[in-house]
């Protein structure tokens, strides 16, 4: 994208006000989607982003610029603007000199989505779309959009690094709105991968479509959500949000280091119930939070969170490891090159534990099982989150009966976490986008199904 | 600089072919953040973003692309594949760009040129002031985790070959606090803020006032028990809410079968001192706007009048495809978009009662301080209603112990009916809406 000796004079420049640290971070990100509302094929969109963020560190402070103009001269008037803003005090010339590393990509891409002809994927929208019809004449609504992104991006910093990434993305969306006397119901199912066009040969549209289409159906006849405290049980996949909020965002050394996390100072301690092991993988081949190099240069990795139970340790980038003496763990993400890195999650997902899931259920004798969650929202200072369900039973006399209507489940993340006194031997995952600062990236969750003792549903019903 | 946007606008859509109709939308923003902790300078960043997105309509079909760039090759390659995209589009004969209108734009002043000689020096006092204000503000506040100014001056300019020509500007800034009271287990957050379109417009000690209030009213919060109670909504709540209902008001939720709204025009949705209108030419609301994201001039829309449901919100296609016209309602994401309907500033008509009047009238409830899961738990499609709450008991007419880890739940067409009363404390906030308080008899509250 860049050549090694501009990268090495704009470094130069970065750092000649007397900073520590400087880093380029380059991106050329081509994006196309295709939606289908209404019956109608209403847009094909195309959409190119280009350009380099530029930060110099110095002591505590960042100074931050960003360029749409990556040629030598728009680069050297970024890094000058990035210095100015790390205030400085005239150090001299440096000289910097990258090398680059190569890096191990977790999976390959067979087929770049860029190469696929506009018309085999508005093909795909108009197969998922009738077989969301099939579904019945309650169907009223389909909408189905397939996107794909190609991000590829280069970072050089002053220690030396010059790594590059090729990032593919593929996601096929599909929501349904059902209509009865009981009224207006909805129904999602939104399936991605960090792969290329051949995620249609891994799933069926017509069958994604068809479960956007049951789901907004079975809500149809449901009763409104109980209130108050229950037994939950959350299915295979279905859950990993819970983890994302409860404990996720908790363990982001950025908000640890700022007294913002109820997990702070509580390494070494048992933070949850014996049964959880929570992993962030980065390298979770074909995952949607995945990668071979976070937004940093630091290669993805695999790292254990919570272990039986005892908070091993928390998720770190760069400037974060560096004020702690430690190794970033490869979680400093961006949403683009106009943003700044933070510490965010990957793939975050709990081990898989021992118990047969319908067991499970067969052994709650009043309480809710959760097929599909929405988002969720947390305080990571007060532990307290919320998570919705979309799709979700009332379990009685240990069977799953009748579907509720959507509500927020609310609890504070250390006490859940206590409170799991069920795991099962199933896994499954769930891809969505993360959000934290204004800053969106692409994240999975996973985990096995399992149960939450107690935990407080805001529903209607008494 | 003014006739710049306007101009590269102008550009792509004079390269019009015969039977094609082409917009650009064109946008520039320039930022500055300041980030401070702990009496440091944490980040500071200043930049441009500039790009364009190109529609094209040609024989009842619309395509779409986007650049990050203004480059004219960049600018080149938009055109083209929007072009190229439009082949793809449906049939639809309601597609089309609209024509100028003749209605004129309101008046509004909402740019300062001044803010680009702010010195930064300048900008990042702000931002420690906001920390240091916040923390002295209360013995009881232990940090503050973020505390930052930011200011962005914005340029968008609309030009069509059907004649639409648009350019509008504005500035705005904030300080921002986000404060932690008490210690471990017993912590409890506040947030607090002051906007304007310079900084000399801030108030500093309003916000870091905000922020530690609302951290430290929360200070023993505990569960409260489930029942039936009657929540009255901090202004800042009923802003939040009056956001979702304002999705199920767009022209083209309801075409789509995705309102709760849909065939209910001259019904009674909601309680007689329910009267809700979005008026972007009101120069005092922060979503004030002269041009709708289409390049038309905005207007006031009526949409509950005394709990009657009046009508919709409009762009050019939802318009025309209702048999109406735009509402001048068309809104975008920024240049990577095509135009959508939305609100731009949402407001009750208040009533006569202050909010300590209104608690001393409910006599026992719960007065809400911040709501959380809007997102995954206000459902505009279904109605279903159900988020996370933090705030203060009403007992005997007056503010009591705190409460939080609990939710407020019922549907959106009860809560619109369960309106008791509206207060007088209107105040416009940053966002799409004002804030006001609400009282709304009969919803669920789950707790322990």
């Amino acid at each position: 994208m860049i050549e090694e000796s501009v990268l090495q004079r704009v470094l130069g420049t970065a750092l000649r006000s007397g900073g520590e640290f400087a880093e380029v971070f380059a991106e050329d990100k081509r994006s196309s989607s295709a939606r289908l509302d209404d019956g109608r094929i209403e847009e094909l969109t195309s959409g190119l982003d280009r350009g380099a963020g530029i930060r110099v560190v110095r002591g505590d402070t960042t100074g931050f610029a960003h360029t749409a103009d990556l040629s030598e001269d728009g680069l050297r008037s970024a890094a000058e603007a990035a210095a100015a803003a790390a205030r400085g005090g005239g150090g001299g010339v440096k000289e910097v000199a990258v090398t680059r590393r190569p890096v191990e990509r977790p999976h390959d891409v067979q087929i770049l989505p860029q190469d696929v002809p506009k018309a085999a994927k508005v093909e795909l929208l108009q197969r998922a779309e009738q077989a969301a019809r099939g579904e019945g004449d309650s169907i009223r609504q389909v909408s189905a959009l397939t996107a794909d992104s190609r991000r590829q991006i280069l970072i050089a910093n002053s220690d030396g690094v010059l790594v590059e990434d090729d990032q593919v993305r593929t996601r096929f969306m599909v929501q349904c709105v059902a209509v009865a006397d009981t009224g207006m119901q909805t129904g999602y199912e939104g399936p991605g991968r960090t792969i290329g066009f051949e995620l249609y040969d891994e799933i069926d549209v017509e069958e994604v479509a068809r479960t956007a289409a049951r789901r907004s159906l079975e809500m149809l006849k449901a009763r409104p959500a109980p209130s108050g405290k229950l037994p939950v049980v959350l299915k295979k996949g279905a859950g990993g949000v819970l983890f994302h909020e409860a404990c996720g965002h908790g363990l982001e050394a950025d908000l640890v280091g700022k007294d913002a996390s109820v997990f702070r100072g509580r390494v070494g301690e048992q933070v949850a119930s014996p049964l959880v092991t929570l992993v962030d993988d980065g390298t979770y081949a074909r995952e949607w939070g995945t990668y071979a190099v976070d937004d940093e240069g630091n290669p993805a990795r695999r790292n254990t969170l919570i272990e039986n139970g005892v908070l091993t340790d928390y998720m770190w980038d760069f400037l974060r490891a560096r004020k702690e003496g430690r190794a970033s763990s490869g979680n400093g993400r961006r949403q683009s090159y106009q943003h700044l890195p933070m510490v965010r999650m990957t793939n975050t997902y709990v081990l898989e534990g021992e118990e047969d899931p319908d067991e499970i259920i067969r052994q709650t004798p009043h309480g809710v099982y959760c097929v599909q969650l929405g988002g969720g929202q947390v305080n990571t200072a007060t532990g307290e989150f919320v998570f919705g369900i979309t799709e979700a039973y009332m379990i009685e006399n240990g069977e799953i009966t009748e579907p509720i209507r959507s509500a927020n489940l609310i609890g504070n993340g250390p006490e859940v976490l206590q409170l799991i006194d069920a795991v099962g031997s199933d896994f499954d995952t769930w891809a969505g986008t993360c959000g934290k600062d204004g800053q969106g990236v692409p994240v999975s969750s996973g985990q096995p199904t399992l149960r939450v003792g107690a935990i407080t549903i805001g529903g209607t019903a008494a | 600089m003014a006739g710049e946007l306007l101009s590269i606008a102008a550009r792509v859509a004079a390269q019009a072919l015969a039977g094609e109709q082409v917009e650009a939308y064109v946008a520039r923003a320039r930022d500055t953040d300041v980030k401070v902790f702990d009496g440091d300078v944490e980040s500071l960043s200043s930049a441009e973003t500039e790009g364009v997105g190109v529609r094209v309509v040609k024989d009842n079909r619309q395509g779409f692309a986007y650049a990050g760039s203004l480059d004219d090759e960049a600018v080149a390659e938009a055109l083209a594949e929007a072009r190229d995209n439009a082949d793809f589009g449906t049939d639809d004969e309601f597609l089309g760009l609209p024509d100028p209108d003749g209605v004129t734009p309101a008046d509004l002043d909402l740019f300062r040129a001044d803010l680009a000689n702010v010195a930064a020096d300048d900008k990042v006092a702000l931002a420690l002031e906001v920390e240091r204000a916040t923390r002295a503000a209360d013995g009881r506040i232990r940090g503050v985790e973020t505390a930052e100014y930011g200011d962005a001056a914005i340029e968008a300019a609309v030009a069509s070959s059907t004649g639409v020509r648009a350019h509008v500007r504005r500035t705005v800034c904030s300080v921002y606090a986000y404060a932690l009271a008490g210690e471990g287990a017993e912590t409890q957050t506040g947030y607090g803020y002051s906007v304007g379109r310079h900084p000399d417009e801030l108030d500093v000690d309003k916000a870091a006032t905000m922020a530690a209030e609302r951290a430290t009213q929360m200070l023993g919060a505990k569960q409260p028990s489930s029942r039936k109670i009657t929540v009255v909504l901090d202004p800042l709540v009923t802003a939040q809410f009056l956001g979702v209902l304002s999705s199920a008001m767009s022209g083209e939720a309801v075409l789509k079968g995705r309102s709760m709204f849909a065939d209910r025009v001259g019904e009674t949705v909601a309680s007689t001192i329910f009267t809700l209108t979005d008026d972007p030419t009101n120069p005092e609301a922060f979503g004030a706007a002269p041009y709708d994201a289409e390049g038309l001039a905005t207007r006031r829309n009526a949409l509950i009048h005394g709990g009657i449901l009046h009508g919709f919100l409009h762009n050019t296609y939802t318009g025309r495809r209702s048999g109406t016209a735009t509402t001048g309602s068309a809104v975008r994401a920024g240049f990577k978009s095509t135009p959508g309907v939305g609100a731009r500033a949402l407001s009750l008509v208040p009533g006569e009662k202050t909010q300590e009047e209104l608690l001393a009238g409910v006599g026992d409830g719960l007065l809400v301080r911040s709501a959380i899961g809007l997102h995954s738990g206000a459902n505009p499609v279904s109605g279903d209603f159900s988020v996370g709450v933090e705030g203060l008991m009403i007992r005997n007419g007056a503010v009591a112990e705190p409460v939080r880890e609990a939710t407020v739940a019922s549907t959106l067409q009860r809560m619109l009916k369960d309106v008791s009363a509206v207060g007088s404390d209107l105040e416009w906030l940053p966002g799409g809406a004002a804030g006001v308080t609400v009282v709304i008899a009969d919803v669920s509250l789950s707790g322990n």
